[in-house]
């Protein structure tokens, strides 16, 4: 077939730039740059001990707001896509077959896991700044864990109204703390409107854990309400 | 450090190439995501430097000498962000498959041709 063919020339040439990107790429041998800069101060400035979130959090703290702002226009592209309408006639599915409750075995596991996973989720957004870990990751345990009870039990309903306090609640409180950095720091998401704390112990860094689990419970409730409207479709 | 160079390279080819002869839309959107992983590897391995550890400045890598120590902490930083701005996207065109699907009952891309000329 023709398309197949232009779609085979096209990736020849594609494996042609890549390999001559590939053998024209030095490997760096030493932090150059900002990266340099990044190290060499981030620890005494911000007080994070993870630089990853010292960068994500505070140098490149707009980039964050920016990514969580996209994640939120996603979320609500998906929930308005996916909006019921009266008027919308949907072909009905000819294979429709009444849904059968899971086994109590495995709503009664599903529903022992979930509280755990949400804690580990929450230890890894609180950890963001000691550890590989942050909100982003925490955010997408916990989700994780409202998936396993909406895939154990057809019959599972989030609360929106709880979901939706929280989402926007954070969200809000997100760019208040940022704000709060004008003021009280050297700009906008500034980390240092708290005390930095000792290096190392859970209560440093000023308010990077603070932002981190902000974003945590906003990634996470925005992540299930994604699979809610996912879900409810069908 | 180069067989991640050659993995990330060689998934963006095969997700290029199911995005480009796969007939089912849900398959298009998995091709997408291959790419990127793919990108994400690359990304991750242009910040490494052989030898050194990860950006966590513990008992093991002292603030003085941390310049010396660590990897690239930020291409790390921009792949956090590339991951979920990805996931965002996926769910997204995974949205308007299912809204195609309720309309007329089919995945196939051959099928939507109303936008064709």
């Amino acid at each position: 077939m023709i398309k197949r063919l232009f779609a085979f020339i096209l990736l020849i040439f594609t494996s042609v730039m890549f390999y001559t990107i590939f053998s024209n790429t030095v490997q760096s041998t030493e932090l150059k740059g900002v990266a340099k800069q990044y190290a060499a101060r981030g620890a005494d400035e911000l007080g994070a001990q993870n630089l990853v979130t010292a960068i994500v959090v505070t140098y490149r703290g707009l980039d964050t707001l920016g990514e969580v702002a996209v994640l939120f226009l996603a979320a609500t592209g998906v929930a308005l896509l996916l909006r019921r309408r009266k008027e919308d006639e949907v072909l009905p599915l000819s294979e429709d077959k009444p849904k059968r409750q899971s086994s109590e075995l495995l709503r009664t596991g599903a529903n022992l896991l979930a509280p755990i996973m949400v804690m580990f989720g929450v230890y890894i957004f609180i950890n963001g700044h000691l550890s590989p870990g942050g909100g982003f990751q925490g955010g997408a345990v916990i989700a994780s864990a409202v998936l396993l009870l909406f895939l154990s039990d057809i019959n599972y309903k989030i609360n929106h109204t709880v979901f939706g306090l929280i989402e926007s609640s954070s969200g809000v409180l997100y760019v208040v703390t940022g704000i709060l950095g004008i003021f009280l720091a050297g700009g906008f998401l500034d980390n240092r409107i708290l005390p930095l704390g000792e290096l190392g112990s859970i209560l440093s860094a000023g308010a990077i854990p603070v932002i981190y689990t902000l974003i945590g419970l906003k990634v996470g409730t925005e992540l299930a309400g994604i699979i809610d409207n996912m879900r409810r479709e069908n | 450090m180069n067989a991640v160079y050659v993995t990330g390279f060689a998934l963006i080819i095969i997700g290029l190439w199911g995005m480009l002869t796969q007939k089912n839309m849900i398959k298009m959107i998995l091709g997408l995501a291959v790419v990127e992983t793919g990108v994400q590897l690359i990304m991750v391995a242009v910040g490494y430097i052989g030898g050194r550890t990860a950006p966590i400045l513990d008992s093991a890598v002292p603030v003085k000498d941390a310049a010396e120590m660590i990897v690239d902490p930020v291409p790390q930083a921009l792949v956090l962000t590339a991951i979920v701005i990805g996931v965002a996207v996926n769910a997204l065109a995974l949205t308007f498959v299912v809204k195609l699907y309720q309309k007329r009952r089919s995945l196939n891309i051959t099928d939507y041709k109303d936008l064709k000329w």
